[in-house]
């Protein structure tokens, strides 16, 4: 049931299966695009600032598909339908989760290669970068599926839902960019604990929150 | 249908509230195998919260439910992917509930198979109720909850619902029905919600 309810959910999110779900990649993409034309091409203020660009625009893709994903299900019913043939609110999410990351993580960290060569990027920078973005979005997954399934039941949860994720997103994009000045093997696995971190506790606060929603 | 035991359904002096309302309150009820229970009740009697208290989606405000079997529910939520076409909506259902191999009989059953390249969103209310019909036969639940499962059918439609339901009950289910409109049905208990609801002066 477990693989079955996986490959839905992905039909449903991935990038080019319609409904504006590629959007979090051409918004990415957008942002690497646009940058160099609105602060000058000067490659060394490119290159210094390049990757945070690159992280700010990975952080506000991951919202981006937020509000279609848990309250359409919601409200359709579908939870109760997984509810009534013994699958727990936890699973639910926990499958929602990996689903969410694999529409939008893989895509992005293939989009990076683009984005590092609109932005003028060196090898090494891109190196931290996908490492960077490998460890970090799957953190950004669970604080997107958590902040989702809070907001479900609201009217107003896409405002609500931006205002929730910035601050919970703060500490990856810390050290997140942090690794890029730095440079070193332990701000990278901060942004891996953190995001692991997130990622245990995520079909948890979301299961209780899609419960509490019915 | 489960082969194991008989499905039973025992409500226990259960209260419903919703917001500062009090629905209803001291209801118990016992149903076992083969029995039929036809929820009456006007509009915000409390009939769907019953149905979902009974599905264990809704925690009672007061007392307990206890079923002993598989529970399927057919409500207003339809629980198919609007954009996908109905036959792959539907067959999601039919995969997790193994019983593929009969996907193409319950589709004919419930007259939807020259619907099942038709988008979700496309379909007509009747038409909706049907596929969700469809999709609780797939389940091979025990215990049968229906919100309105007559609302929206035409004539044709609605006998054959009353066929299902009677079949159901035949072969050992349990039916709990919430409807508007009379079942045709031998047997069929009735529940008037109202007489369960609170009486005024214990309100204030």
């Amino acid at each position: 049931m477990i693989a079955a309810l996986l490959r839905r959910d992905l039909a449903a999110l991935f990038p080019f299966a319609g409904s504006g779900a590629a959007l979090p990649l051409v918004f990415f993409l957008a942002v690497a695009m646009l940058y160099p034309f609105a602060v000058g091409p000067d490659p060394a203020l490119l290159a210094r600032t390049g990757g945070g660009i690159v992280w700010i625009a990975a952080l506000l893709a991951a919202i981006l598909p937020i509000e279609q994903l848990v309250a359409d299900d919601l409200e359709r019913g579908m939870f109760d339908q997984l509810r009534l043939r013994g699958m727990t609110e936890e699973a639910m999410m926990a499958v929602r989760l990996g689903a969410h990351w694999l529409s939008f993580g893989p895509p992005l960290i293939l989009a990076t290669f683009p984005a590092a060569g609109l932005l003028g990027l060196d090898a090494r920078m891109l190196q931290i970068l996908l490492l960077g973005l490998l460890a970090g979005t799957p953190g950004l997954a669970a604080i997107g599926v958590v902040i989702a399934a809070l907001t479900a039941s609201l009217r107003t949860g896409a405002a609500l839902s931006g205002l929730l994720l910035i601050p919970l997103a703060l500490p990856l994009l810390i050290f997140g960019t942090g690794a890029l000045s730095r440079a070193d093997a332990a701000t990278l696995g901060l942004v891996g604990a953190i995001s692991l971190g997130l990622v245990a506790i995520a079909p948890f606060a979301a299961g209780a929150a899609i419960r509490a929603a019915r | 249908m489960q082969a194991s035991s008989l499905p039973h359904l025992s409500i226990q002096d259960v209260a419903c509230r919703r917001g500062d309302r009090l629905l209803f309150r001291g209801l118990s009820h016992e149903l076992s195998a083969g029995e039929a229970l036809h929820v009456t009740g006007a509009n915000g009697t409390g009939k769907s919260s019953l149905l979902r208290i009974m599905a264990g989606l809704l925690r009672p405000y007061a007392g307990a439910i206890e079923p002993d079997g598989t529970i399927g529910l057919v409500d207003d939520r339809l629980a198919l992917d609007p954009a996908l076409q109905l036959g792959r909506a539907l067959g999601f259902w039919f995969g997790v509930d193994l019983s593929s191999s009969d996907a193409a009989s319950i589709m004919a059953t419930m007259r939807l198979k020259e619907l099942a390249e038709v988008p979700v969103r496309y379909l007509s209310t009747g038409q909706r109720k049907r596929a969700a019909l469809a999709r609780l036969i797939g389940q091979r639940a025990a215990i049968w909850l229906l919100d309105e499962p007559l609302s929206g059918l035409d004539a044709v439609s609605q006998a054959i619902v009353d066929e299902l339901i009677s079949e159901h009950c035949a072969n050992g289910g349990i039916a709990v029905i919430a409807s508007h409109q009379p079942l045709k049905m031998d047997g069929l208990k009735m529940l008037p919600l109202e007489s369960f609801a609170p009486q005024p002066e214990q309100t204030q």
